[in-house]
């Protein structure tokens, strides 16, 4: 049991919690991830640790509402507990030192950008966060991140804030030399289109690029292989082995097609949650 | 006492076409005049010799005496001092290979029913009311239990029994490992384990859930923070090996790791009660031929699959289940395909649509002393499946080796043990079940819970008196 101390909306269906999670936050490093399970007979899913400290045990996830468990999850409130949390899992990225880091993020990817960039940017790099989202009410913790790296650059879809357009377009201007300059390594985490775009800029540029993958997963620690990507014509698992991989070496269209595998039966399980929500 | 000329007494089971489509329990158990008829027919030999084929020497003759005489708890109380899980063990142990094999009633007419009167007892000891009271350690030195399988139950039974505080660790949301996440319900219903957890903690054992030690604790955090005095390692062997062939990524193809957990630790026959998923269609092909393949492909009955199939590159007489698994599944209507190796997975827009096979004969003994499958060449056809799933075999998870700097593993991934068979390369780290030997069997895990236990006492004891 986990328990919630702070609950932030921050937007229509984002939220960040902050839960107590002591040895987890001690363990923790920037780029990894929990597990947490909401009720008996829940699913099991996967988060990234958008920040910890170790002193006070706190542990923060920032959660994007797309189906039945997550929906569960913005269900509880401050005070509540989380059934289940096991963590911190995956490997922290081996980003090598030197040089303009660049972290893009899209969705909760953004957030989950926070506590690996303030890691570089105190490790002495250049760094630069490119964040994007449809419209200006979608963009999260956008002054958290600006207080971690050298530049914050927001891209919005509509223009309603920062620059108007996709984060790849961004980054190609800064490929091509606009300010804050030419990218020598790209981190990617949000949604797969995102990072498939992305990982297609910068490889027409030479530039060096991981990405965080987000396959569906039951376990965690290796024991199932539903997780398994094929990387660099290598079957990976992706929860003991990423979630960061070399993009370039990705095998993209078949991490898409896997991630399709349940969308008839999320569906269904959503429809049961809101049937069940409905008679109570 | 004369000779019973009979054979040995069936188990009660449900019928195939009723039990087929659910997850309750198989068989349903002897009453208590088909126990006492059985435990009859033993032979009380002078030499035993049953009971060198229990990997933990399970006093046979004297067990079965108890049940014939009557003396329920006095069989129990025996069965219990030499097998701390044997209401599990009475159910999955391949007796027809270890106690039952060698019972010298199996020349002439069946052996002994050594595992349904386990079975009978350990059943019979769970429906009586709970007497002892809880146990309180009063021992100074904490013991640590990394996994909580049958080695790790073990351990930490015998350890508290001896006055130890002692903690088990476990990756996931429940206890058990594969008794939970990979036995199922039909062959080992979950309250079995229940009972046998709750046991444990009237022993005074704490069990701490969600905790993955490499990840969420060190070893080295374990001693040096915690204060732990000695810890044994149950990690298993849960690493799901895939074959390599084309076409294992496709949407419909899962280890049996990931099917079995999908319905046994996550319950996704309840879908969408439960909210984890499974995609079972009409057509199911299950490669390997061990009770993970078994145990995958009447599931997959059960989930509803019209045509549920074994495929086996090697013969029936290489198969690796336990006798009565087999026999269960021939009768809820599994198909077997000897003598055949996938070759591709086939799909269409990512999902699968067939298995591409080829026919196989058998040559020379290989490596394991089994005849070698070879492949005739030419033969190669297509099953028209919905799902493939691979059970051949599992590793040890490298995981916790890898965050462990000084534990030493074999090439293979198995730890390396002492010449006891108990102590790791790391001082006063124990190990023993699958994560030492590879995947083998519950008796054998918890045969070397046991020993580690007595290993440890001693070697604490040691300690303290050089101390
Ligand atoms: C390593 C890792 C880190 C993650 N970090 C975060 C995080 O910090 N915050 C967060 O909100 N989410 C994160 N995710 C994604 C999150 O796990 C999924 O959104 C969640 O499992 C969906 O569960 P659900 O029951 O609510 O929705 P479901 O009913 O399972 O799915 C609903 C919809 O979401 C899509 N979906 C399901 N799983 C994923 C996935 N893994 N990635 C993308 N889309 C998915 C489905 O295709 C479907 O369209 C992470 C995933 C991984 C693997
Ligand atoms: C489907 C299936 C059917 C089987 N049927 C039979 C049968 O009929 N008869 C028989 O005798 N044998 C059978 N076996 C084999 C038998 O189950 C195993 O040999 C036995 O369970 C091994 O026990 P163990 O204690 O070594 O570990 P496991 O049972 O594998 O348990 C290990 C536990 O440790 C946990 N763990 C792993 N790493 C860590 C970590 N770093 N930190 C914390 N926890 C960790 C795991 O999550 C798991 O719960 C079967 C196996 C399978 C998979
Ligand atoms: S524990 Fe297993 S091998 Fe030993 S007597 Fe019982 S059933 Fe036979
Ligand atoms: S060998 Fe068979 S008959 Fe003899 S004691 Fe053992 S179980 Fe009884
Ligand atoms: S989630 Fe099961 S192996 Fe990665």
């Amino acid at each position: 049991m986990v328990k919630i101390v702070e609950k932030r909306q921050l937007t229509a269906i984002t939220r960040l919690y902050r839960v107590e999670a002591p040895l987890i936050a001690r363990a923790a490093r920037a780029g990894q991830f929990v597990i947490v399970r909401v009720r008996e007979g829940g699913e099991r899913i996967p988060l990234t640790i958008t920040d910890y400290d170790r002193d006070s045990g706190l542990l923060t996830i920032v959660v994007q509402e797309v189906g039945a468990t997550t929906r569960r999850l913005g269900l509880l409130e401050e005070g509540e507990e989380i059934l289940d949390m096991v963590g911190p899992l995956g490997e922290a990225p081996d980003i090598p030192g030197g040089g303009h880091i660049v972290g893009v993020g899209g969705g909760y990817g953004s957030a989950a950008l926070l506590c690996l960039m303030r890691e570089l940017s105190n490790r002495g790099e250049d760094t630069t966060i490119v964040m994007g989202a449809r419209s200006r009410d979608l963009l999260i913790l956008s002054d958290e991140l600006a207080g971690v790296c050298d530049h914050l650059e927001i891209c919005t879809d509509d223009g309603s804030a920062g620059f108007k357009g996709f984060v790849t377009e961004r980054l190609q201007e800064m490929i091509e030399g606009q300010p804050p300059g030419r990218p020598d390594f790209v981190i990617a985490i949000g949604p797969m289109p995102m990072m498939r775009a992305v990982e297609e800029t910068t490889r027409a540029a030479g530039i060096a690029n991981v990405a965080s993958l987000d396959p569906l997963m039951i376990d965690g620690t290796g024991m199932c292989g539903g997780c398994r990507v094929t990387v660099g014509g290598q079957v990976r698992f992706a929860c003991v082995d990423g979630p960061f991989f070399d993009a370039h070496e990705v095998d993209f269209n078949e991490a898409v097609q896997r991630s399709k595998m349940y969308v008839k039966e999320e569906q269904r399980a959503a429809d049961c949650q809101r049937a069940a929500a409905g008679a109570a | 006492m004369p000779v019973k000329r009979s054979d040995k007494t069936p188990m009660p089971h449900r019928e195939p076409a009723l039990r087929a489509r659910d997850f309750e329990e198989v068989n349903e158990g002897y009453c208590f005049s088909h126990a006492m008829f059985e435990a009859e027919r033993c032979l009380r030999c002078q030499d035993p010799v049953c009971i060198d084929g229990c990997p933990v020497r399970v006093p046979i003759s004297d067990f079965m005496h108890a049940i014939a005489a009557g003396d329920m708890k006095k069989a129990a109380q025996l069965l219990r001092t030499a097998n701390p899980l044997a209401a599990i063990c009475g159910r999955v142990c391949p007796q027809e290979s270890q106690c039952e094999l060698k019972c010298h009633m199996s020349k002439r007419f069946g052996p002994v029913a050594i595992g349904h009167l386990e079975r009978f007892v350990s059943d019979w000891e769970m429906q009586q009311p709970v007497e002892d009271e809880p146990l309180q350690p009063w021992r100074e030195e904490k013991i640590a239990i990394v996994g909580s399988g049958p080695s790790g139950l073990v351990c930490a039974g015998e350890l508290a029994r001896m006055g130890y505080p002692v903690t088990v660790y476990e990756a996931l949301h429940a206890p058990g490992g594969v008794l939970r996440y990979g036995i199922p319900e039909f062959r080992l219903p979950n309250s079995i384990l229940d009972w046998e957890i709750a046991s444990l903690e009237r022993l005074g054992v704490s069990f701490v859930n969600n905790v993955i030690i490499g990840k969420t604790l060190t070893l080295d955090q374990l001693f040096r923070e915690m204060g732990y005095a000695a810890v044994f390692i149950g990690t298993g062997a849960g690493l799901p090996k895939f074959m390599g062939i084309p076409g294992e990524s496709l949407n419909g193809v899962y280890s049996a790791n990931e099917f079995l957990t999908r319905i046994n630790l996550m319950q996704a026959f309840e879908f969408p009660q439960a909210e984890t998923p499974l995609k079972v269609g009409r057509r199911v092909a299950v490669i390997g031929s061990g009770n993970t393949a078994m145990d995958a492909v009447r599931s997959a009955l059960r989930l509803g699959a019209e045509r549920a199939m074994v495929v086996y590159r090697r013969s029936e007489k290489e198969m690796t289940a336990r006798i009565e698994e087999y026999e269960h599944a021939i009768e809820e209507g599994v198909e077997f395909h000897w003598l055949t190796n996938p070759v591709e997975v086939l799909g269409e827009e990512g999902w699968v649509t067939g298995l591409k096979c080829v026919k196989m004969k058998l040559g020379e003994p290989d490596e394991s002393g089994r005849a070698r499958p070879i492949p005739i060449e030419g033969s190669e056809f297509v099953f028209p499946v919905d799902n493939v799933v691979l059970s051949i075999g599992t590793r040890p998870n490298p995981l916790l080796a890898k965050a462990t700097p000084g534990l030493k593993t074999h090439s293979w991934g198995g730890l390396l043990v002492d010449e006891r068979q108990v102590e790791t390369s790391v001082h006063r780290v124990y190990a023993g079940g699958d994560a030492v030997t590879g995947a083998a069997t519950v008796i054998l895990a918890a045969g070397a819970g046991k020993r580690a236990a007595e290993a440890i006492h001693s070697d604490l004891a040691a300690d303290t008196a050089t101390a």
